[in-house]
């Protein structure tokens, strides 16, 4: 445990390279239409992912303050295209029921 | 048709760099609790630019674990990054092909997300001003942390632990709207990543490449009567 800086360079280099390396694999060449339909539902499958069960522990402690701060921005989101809207709006709602006890 | 301008990105980033602050804030306070210098964790923030995984790294720290354990645990929680870069890699162009090294650099989660759903173009201008938000909140919000510790109210910084999940609703909203097959992906993401976490008892990083990787090749067989989208 002495240096820190090598464990950093090693997460660095583990963490980049997974980001990095599609780019010069793809890079030019001509993909199959399936393998792009494949690659055009990544960001969904992804997002489902991160939300789906992360949500219900947005807030340590709170459950119903994290549910209702996600319906806030479901609703807030229906109405409203931009994204900050729902943001603040989440925030703003979490903050009344993490007040109120809940 | 028009593309991605740094406006967009600057739109885009400032609710990025609110779901950030708070986030980084808490990291630099951990790692401060840790006894990890302001430098170096600066350099976790600045160098690897992980969010979650830093989080992980310091806390395997504190409870003693080697380098080798906490760099292979980074891998598996970041190898996702791969698909998601993959996604991405085809709507790059000709003159954002340069830039790649720097533009993969800044991929996490958020900072994907937001681009991969834009409608218009990207440009090399949008994503690297969008990521340049992202990486200075996480670096600025840290060094706040670390230094200023729980300045916060402890229930602002609790609340704003939503941000980047209502960021995520916020940009998916739209699409459900339009497309009914994406309601359909989400749901089986959600529930995917939901019984390998709880039902199999899989570690984070595995659960959410297996439910990438199923569910992306299940909307390649789910067909949808898409509903006419309807301009007004």
């Amino acid at each position: 445990m002495n240096n820190i800086y090598m464990l950093i360079l090693g997460m660095m280099i583990v963490t980049y390279l997974p980001r990095f390396i599609p780019f010069v694999l793809m890079n030019n060449k001509k993909i199959p239409p399936k393998v792009e339909e494949f690659l055009s539902y990544i960001p969904y499958a992804a997002l489902g992912a991160l939300v789906i069960p992360g949500f219900i522990t947005a807030i340590p402690g709170h459950i119903l303050a994290s549910v209702g701060g996600i319906v806030a921005a479901l609703i807030l989101g229906y109405f409203n295209g931009k994204v900050i809207i729902p943001v603040v709006g989440a925030i703003c709602t979490c903050m009344l029921l993490v007040n109120l006890g809940i | 048709m028009n593309k991605c301008t740094v406006k967009d990105a600057i739109n885009d980033g400032i609710p990025i760099i609110m779901g950030f602050i708070p986030i980084a804030m808490a990291f630099g306070i951990l790692s401060k609790s840790a006894n990890l210098t302001l430098l170096e964790t600066l350099g976790f923030s600045m160098i690897v630019f992980a969010g979650a995984s830093q989080f992980i790294a310091v806390n395997l720290l504190i409870a003693g674990a080697g380098f080798g354990e906490i760099i292979l645990t980074t891998l598996l929680v970041n190898f996702r990054h791969f698909l998601f870069s993959a996604s991405i890699a085809p709507k790059l162009t000709k003159d954002m092909k340069k830039f790649a090294p720097l533009i993969a650099f800044g991929l996490t989660d958020e900072l994907f997300s937001i681009a991969s759903l834009k409608e218009k173009p990207l440009t090399k201008e949008y994503l690297l001003v969008l990521e340049f938000c992202g990486y200075s909140a996480l670096a600025v919000g840290t060094l706040l942390g670390y230094v200023l510790g729980g300045v916060l109210p402890p229930v602002v910084q609790l609340s704003m632990g939503i941000a980047l999940y209502a960021l995520f609703i916020a940009i998916l909203v739209p699409e459900m709207k339009k497309s009914f097959k994406v309601v359909i992906l989400l749901t089986l993401s959600g529930l995917t990543n939901t019984l390998c976490l709880y039902a199999f008892n899989l570690p984070q990083g595995w659960s959410i490449v297996i439910s990438i990787i199923l569910v992306s090749v299940l909307g390649l067989f789910i067909k949808v009567a898409e509903r006419e989208v309807c301009y007004e």
